[in-house]
């Protein structure tokens, strides 16, 4: 006789092994099983009335669906679809058979567990195992003592990220960066790790524009305030290029500067220069040009640097050091007056 | 399992679980349950649910046979669940996201096995890669391929580096041997973590800091013991013994509390933040005090005060400007 479930066991385990009896069922199905069938084929089914029983039914189907089961819905006679049937279609369901070479899981491993720290560990591990559940054997050699490392600290990551994917407008408080706060209602368009902060690349409805805002900066959960799908990603979306503007990185050199550097200092400076032999330098002093595209940033460079590097040119260079470093030392109760 | 799991998430485990054991038939208890990333008894469990599941009818026949004598794992007659389910979005997302920007590193990964994975993986997770292309990591690039590809020959063969290495903090350029352990992107950056033979203990050396690296016929050495270096979020880590330094940041220079590590940050109204955080290298402390160009003004310790006052009266005797602003 069959053997009799759910006895003794909590509601929870109850529900799982009908999930599962649920699943094999409508996937061994070749034809659309009716829900009388379906009643007789899972144990828990029979057990109540018939319309607790379509109750559960209902709510089962819903949840496998959410669980990305491809549950179809269809007609038991193909002449006759006053009933439906129920049946999940194996190819649909099983993921294909792909042969992954040793080396290929090698790196599918190393990009699962840069994850291991961060907000998708869950699902990266997930899918290791799919892909490899024939255990083919890994060779790992290839990326011995290489770790790339994912951090996800903002708590705005998860639902950035899920209205980024289903594409669905937003609401959130926003720190700027001058410390105010505002309200900002955006259709997120990309989210992206650069230099190890996750932003998110969007377009802003108030200022009707594109927009570049930091995740970390967000306060407090971001909210829907739209239907997933209801705008579009601009097909040439390049959101680096958006953030490095945003951040004023580092433009194109448009200017040369040259500089005296102490020797054995300023090792930064010196690296991206190229020294000027013509150029007179005291002695224990090297000469060198320096491309730049911004002199206020090349500025705050040499600032650093103190009495390591002395400008030469431009004249504007040497004006805005001298000014900054004036600044430090009255900040610092100096003599400057 | 510690945390709560709903039947629905058991669910979907169970089905990955499933074809996963069916392939390593009488698989060690605690090797799967570790491997499955649950503990043993949870493993246990499932498998008692598994063995009640089967074909309609549910004669003993058409059941799943799950077995567990002696800590060997079997599981059979599962035919219909022994494929597993395709991949979800996060799944997919999740891989897909970290090979692109591996693939984007040249010199450090195996750019073609990464190439090939990529196009299998993205054939097999069909609509659920879609939107993976929204989600992007930018991990920088070292500078140099062919220099990443010694420091990865060094890694690989296990031979001592010799560096050429630009500290940032000191902003001098060392010469040093280091027995390279592993390398490792930190919030986008690439880092070396070596036995460094010059200060005897475990360093970390940005990739884009190496000037020049040679291997050397020496095999890499690095002692049995290393001492624990935990890597979270952010490399550097403050020493309580470190000196004690309290900085007020105006408006324009408070991202310096956000990229700094501090003990303690007192935003106020007006936007200015008062930090304190221990330093290790007063060096450093003065170069980053210079750079803001007031905007980061030292409070205590007094002696700290002198030493950026005259560090930049210093500068300023060899920039004068004259004629300049005044």
């Amino acid at each position: 006789m069959a053997k009799s479930a759910s006895t003794g066991v909590s509601p929870a385990t109850a529900k799982t092994e009908r999930l599962l009896n649920l699943v094999i069922a409508l996937l061994h199905t070749r034809q659309p099983l009716s829900k009388a069938k379906l009643r007789q084929a899972v144990p828990d089914y029979a057990q109540g009335s018939v319309e607790a029983f379509e109750r559960m039914f209902e709510r089962d189907k819903d949840e496998l669906r959410a669980l990305g089961i491809p549950l179809r819905t269809e007609p038991i006679d193909a002449f006759f679809d006053d009933e439906p049937g129920y049946r999940i279609d194996q190819r649909e369901y099983a993921l294909p058979e792909i042969d992954f070479a040793p080396d290929e899981l090698a790196v599918l491993g190393l990009a699962a567990r840069a994850w291991s720290q961060a907000s998708l560990a869950g699902p990266a591990a997930q899918a290791l195992r799919k892909l490899d559940a024939a255990g083919v054997v890994r060779d790992e050699s290839s990326v011995a003592g290489i770790e790339p490392l994912l951090h996800t600290p903002d708590p705005a990551f998860e639902p950035v990220r899920d209205a980024v994917l289903t594409r669905t407008p937003i609401t959130f408080d926003y720190r700027g960066g001058s410390g105010d706060l505002a309200h900002r209602r955006v259709q997120p368009w990309g989210l992206t790790s650069w230099h190890g902060r996750w932003y998110l690349t969007a377009h802003d409805l108030d200022r009707d524009a594109p927009r570049v805002f930091r995740l970390d900066r967000v306060v407090g959960a971001p909210k829907r305030s739209g239907r997933p799908g209801e705008y579009a990603v601009p097909s040439d979306l390049d959101t680096v290029a958006m953030i490095r503007r945003s951040t004023g990185d580092e433009p194109p050199a448009t200017t040369a500067a040259r500089l005296l550097l102490r020797d054995g200092a300023a090792a930064s400076l010196r690296r991206r220069g190229t020294p000027l032999p013509g150029e007179e330098a005291p002695e224990g002093w090297t000469a060198l040009e320096l491309p730049t595209g911004s002199l206020p940033r090349l500025a705050r460079e040499v600032c650093a640097a103190g009495a390591d590097v002395r400008v030469l040119a431009p004249p504007e260079l040497g004006s805005l050091v001298a000014e900054r470093l004036r600044a430090v030392a009255a900040a610092h109760g100096g003599g400057e007056a | 399992m510690a945390t709560y799991e709903s039947a629905t998430s058991r669910v979907s485990r169970m089905l990955t679980m499933v074809p996963w054991l069916v392939h390593r038939q009488g698989i060690d208890l605690a090797t799967a349950a570790a491997e499955l990333g649950v503990s043993e008894s949870q493993v246990v469990e499932d498998l008692q649910v598994l063995f009640l599941c089967g074909l309609p009818g549910h004669y003993p026949d058409d059941l799943i046979e799950a077995s567990w004598e002696g800590g060997r794992v079997f599981v059979g007659n599962a035919d219909t669940i022994a494929r597993p389910l395709r991949l979800g979005r996060d799944e997919a997302l999740a891989l897909i996201v970290a090979l692109r920007a591996l693939a984007a590193t040249p010199g450090l990964a195996e750019r073609e096995a990464i190439d090939r994975a990529l196009a299998k993986l993205e054939g097999a997770a069909g609509d659920s890669a879609e939107g993976a292309g929204q989600v992007r990591v930018d991990l920088d690039q070292p500078v140099d391929d062919e220099l990443a590809a010694r420091v990865r020959t060094g890694l690989s063969e296990q031979r001592r580096l010799h560096l050429r290495y630009t500290s940032a903090s000191r902003d001098e350029t060392t010469e040093r041997d280091v027995d390279p352990l592993r390398v490792l992107s930190v919030d986008g950056r690439w880092y070396l973590e070596g036995w460094c033979h010059r200060a005897a203990d475990l360093r970390l050396f940005r990739l884009d800091r190496i000037e020049s690296v040679e291997v050397l016929d020496q095999a890499a050495t690095p002692p049995d013991e290393l001492p624990e270096r935990p890597v979270g979020s952010g490399v550097y880590r403050p020493d309580p013994h470190d000196q004690s330094v309290v900085l007020d940041l105006a408006p324009g220079s408070a991202w310096v509390a956000e990229q700094i590590p501090a003990e303690e940050v007192s935003p106020r109204d007006d936007g200015s933040v008062r930090m304190t955080l221990r330093v290790a290298d007063p060096h450093w402390l003065v170069r980053l005090v210079l750079r803001e160009g007031g905007g980061v003004r030292v409070v205590e310790p007094a002696a700290m005060v002198d030493e950026v006052r005259e560090a930049a009266a210093a500068g300023l005797a060899g920039n004068p400007a004259e004629g300049a602003d005044r």
